[in-house]
């Protein structure tokens, strides 16, 4: 960069700056959101807006919140940020993964402007990060599916092979062999996270092959519809508790409960003591929320289900607690040991015993 | 009682006007949506229209206009081309994903090497990965008689399909965490395609786009080829006789549109986005067929298309902030514009008359 144009960036960063200067202490906390679907979506979306509600419900006129929905990711989510952050908003909650290096330039552009972003990987002095342990729901699932399956097949409608989706197939896998050794997971990539006639495309896929369980990585409802239609076929509800389904095809369900976060940071906001951090929560600190087991679950299951809850939430068991073999047969975890963050934020294997075979 | 008269030759004078025509209708129709949703119609056109330009921070969004605007215009030009040839390329967003792919696949190879000829090869790989795509549709039609509207259509969800793959395969970022998506070009010197001048949202891609809305005016107006392409349209049959080989002007048509349609995806991947991920193209390939028919096909016509249709995105998004419009208003609004746009193309071609329309 030649000085010339170092001193304009330099101006217009000041200028950028005063702009997101930090409002009097009467006036309302600003906060905004940028959502990647629409807020309609019933999933993932859509559950970061009850929270962003939650926020208001509880502190009323001490904050104003917006928000910009359907936000493609790339160029489109670093003008939508910078839009939030030049309108004055202090808090930015960037909901999706793929904002991450929109994420990065707007905050370096915004240093008095706080940001927030979902899933990522990548912080700065006013980024910070936060995710769901989502892996802890599939335990219990994996838990149920093991239990109940008639078929000892169990189908899993990946989105996309990234460590996220990945942790959630092993776990699932790892409980479901444990209650039951002739179990196998089928796994189908739909590479979307919303796309209900792919979603449904998948579902059916799994059913023709003899699965009686399915569980989505997938944020629509498309694959419960497909269930309820073939009869005989059970689902978990995916980001929101998709109640409609209960109580069979959906048998319990994983929420995305983002609220107590974000009300958290807000507080945090309020009282001048927001740092950015790397938040996981699980199902420990709300964050993941296991929805009601139906009486579609016979009462035993229903009693050892609510007993891992129980376990992960009081940190007493790790999903993945060794010994545990990667496919390859070579050992992951020894007798008694658990990974620790770093090692599961880049998981790119699955553990032995499952026979599909990962995407290059 | 009131009749249509096809007019004999369409009128120039209407030509111009029914643009201005549609705006002005769909800010009359699009405010009485937003009326109808409880909003203020006229803060709303203020925030979509007014704001962004001259309003609070425009300067920022002035800037972001160029940028939203200049692979539409970019693409458009290419587009008009071939539809004043009856030549009808619907798949310039394959033709901008493989673009990109193909430049950024020469950035990630080169890497971290840094030189100045790096950007220039880019260029040309991107230019040359558009072509390629758009030279599927042409051979296929000129050889086998396929349609090109279905065939480069087909192709976008082909590109899509290679676009996943190279973002989770072989262009993944290997410092990624196991994540999707390619190392940022932007972090990468000397095949970033920068703002040139900071806060103006100027790149090279939006330099490249008026040049190119240049060199189109001149091939259009002043230019045999643009004769030429612009007889085929019109008459088909004369233009067979006056020696004009339609194969040729398949593949010129098609190559061209698809050549300019990867150079905006590469100045796009190497510039303002960064990165190939699996969600890269953002929908410019088909808004840009948008831009080139509410720019009346011209190049003047589709600068100020691409600009006006970069307004209502940018101003959209405020709309959406600022007054709590749902996306799927603005969405219909946009629409709007190319409805009313079409129906006003009516008084170009015919004129209304009074009284009985004669047996």
């Amino acid at each position: 960069m030649d000085r010339r144009s170092f001193l304009k960036t330099t101006a217009a960063t000041a200028t950028l700056a005063t702009l997101g200067l930090p409002a009097r202490a009467a006036d309302p906390l600003k906060i905004g959101f940028i959502y990647v679907g629409p807020v309609g979506d019933m999933g993932w979306s859509y559950q970061h807006d009850v929270a962003r509600r939650a926020i208001e419900a509880e502190y009323g006129d001490k904050v104003v919140t917006s928000f910009i929905e359907n936000v493609p990711e790339g160029p489109d989510a670093e003008r939508a940020l910078t839009q939030l952050a030049l309108e004055g908003n202090q808090l930015i909650f960037a909901t999706s993964f793929g904002f991450m290096d929109a994420a990065v330039n707007v905050a370096s552009k915004f240093p008095n402007v706080k940001f927030e972003h979902a899933t990522g990987y990548k912080r700065a002095e006013n980024l910070g990060t936060y995710d769901a342990r989502f892996y802890e729901g599939r335990a219990i699932q994996g838990t149920i599916a093991g239990r109940m399956t008639k078929t000892n097949k169990i189908g899993y409608i990946g989105s996309f092979p990234i460590p996220e989706v990945i942790q959630g197939i092993n776990a699932a896998f790892i409980h479901a062999k444990k209650v039951n050794p002739d179990v196998e997971i089928k796994v189908v990539w739909a590479y979307t996270w919303f796309d209900p006639a792919k979603e449904a495309d998948a579902a059916a896929a799994l059913i023709a092959e003899g699965c009686d369980f399915v569980l989505q990585h997938t944020d629509s409802t498309a694959p419960q519809a497909k269930a309820q239609e073939a009869g005989n076929v059970y689902t978990f509800g995916q980001a929101s508790d998709m109640e409609a389904f209960k109580p069979a095809p959906r048998v319990a369900s994983t929420i995305d409960n983002w609220a107590p976060y974000y009300v958290e940071r807000t507080k945090a906001m309020l009282e001048g003591s927001w740092t950015a951090d790397a938040t996981w929560g699980g199902i420990g600190s709300g964050m993941v929320k296991i929805g009601e087991i139906t009486d579609a679950v016979p009462a035993e299951v229903k009693a050892e289900a609510e007993n891992l809850i129980e376990m992960i939430g009081s940190g007493e068991y790790h999903p993945f607690t060794g010994p545990l073999n990667k496919q390859d047969g070579s050992v992951w975890l020894a007798e008694g040991e658990t990974p620790d963050d770093g090692q599961l934020a880049g998981l790119n294997f699955y553990v032995e015993g499952i026979s599909a075979e990962m995407p290059k | 009682m009131i009749t249509l008269v096809k007019r004999p030759t369409p009128s120039r004078g209407w030509a111009f006007a029914t643009p201005v025509l549609a705006v002005i209708a769909t800010m009359i129709a699009g405010g009485a949506l937003f009326a109808a949703l409880g909003k203020d119609p006229i803060a709303a056109i203020k925030v979509i229209f007014w704001d962004p330009l001259l309003g609070p921070n425009a300067a920022y969004f002035r800037g972001q206009l160029l940028v939203k605007a200049g692979p539409l215009i970019l693409i458009a030009s290419g587009l008009a081309v071939g539809f004043r040839a009856g030549i009808w390329n619907i798949g310039a967003e394959g033709q901008y994903i493989m673009g990109a792919l193909a430049g950024a696949s020469v950035a990630l190879a080169a890497y971290p090497a840094e030189s100045h000829l790096l950007f220039p090869a880019m260029v040309i790989a991107g230019a040359l990965g558009g072509w390629l795509w758009g030279m599927i549709p042409a051979v296929l039609k000129v050889f086998f008689g396929t349609s090109e509207i279905l065939v480069s259509l087909m192709l976008v969800y082909v590109a899509q399909n290679f676009l996943a793959y190279a973002a989770f395969g072989p262009l993944k970022n290997p410092e990624g965490f196991g994540f999707p998506g390619s190392r940022n070009l932007q972090q990468y010197a000397s095949a970033h395609n920068p703002e040139l001048i900071a806060g103006t949202g100027m790149h090279w891609g939006v330099v490249a786009a008026f040049l190119a809305v240049i060199a189109i005016y001149v091939l259009m107006q002043r230019h045999i080829l643009g004769f030429r392409i612009r007889v085929a349209g019109e008459a088909p049959r004369a233009a067979r006789f006056a020696g004009v080989l339609p194969a040729r002007l398949v593949m010129f048509c098609l190559g061209l549109s698809g050549a300019l349609a990867g150079l905006a995806g590469l100045f796009e991947v190497a510039g303002p986005n960064g990165q190939i991920t699996d969600s890269f193209n953002a929908g410019y390939g088909f808004t840009a067929i948008i831009v080139a028919f509410l720019g009346r096909l011209n190049a003047l016509g589709i600068l100020l298309a691409g600009l006006l249709m970069a307004l209502t995105y940018i101003g959209g998004d405020m709309a959406q902030l600022m007054l709590g419009l749902p996306t799927a208003a603005i969405q219909v609004f946009q629409g709007m514009l190319l409805f009313f746009l079409l129906g006003f193309d009516l008084l170009t071609h015919y004129r209304f008359r009074l009284g009985r329309a004669r047996a």
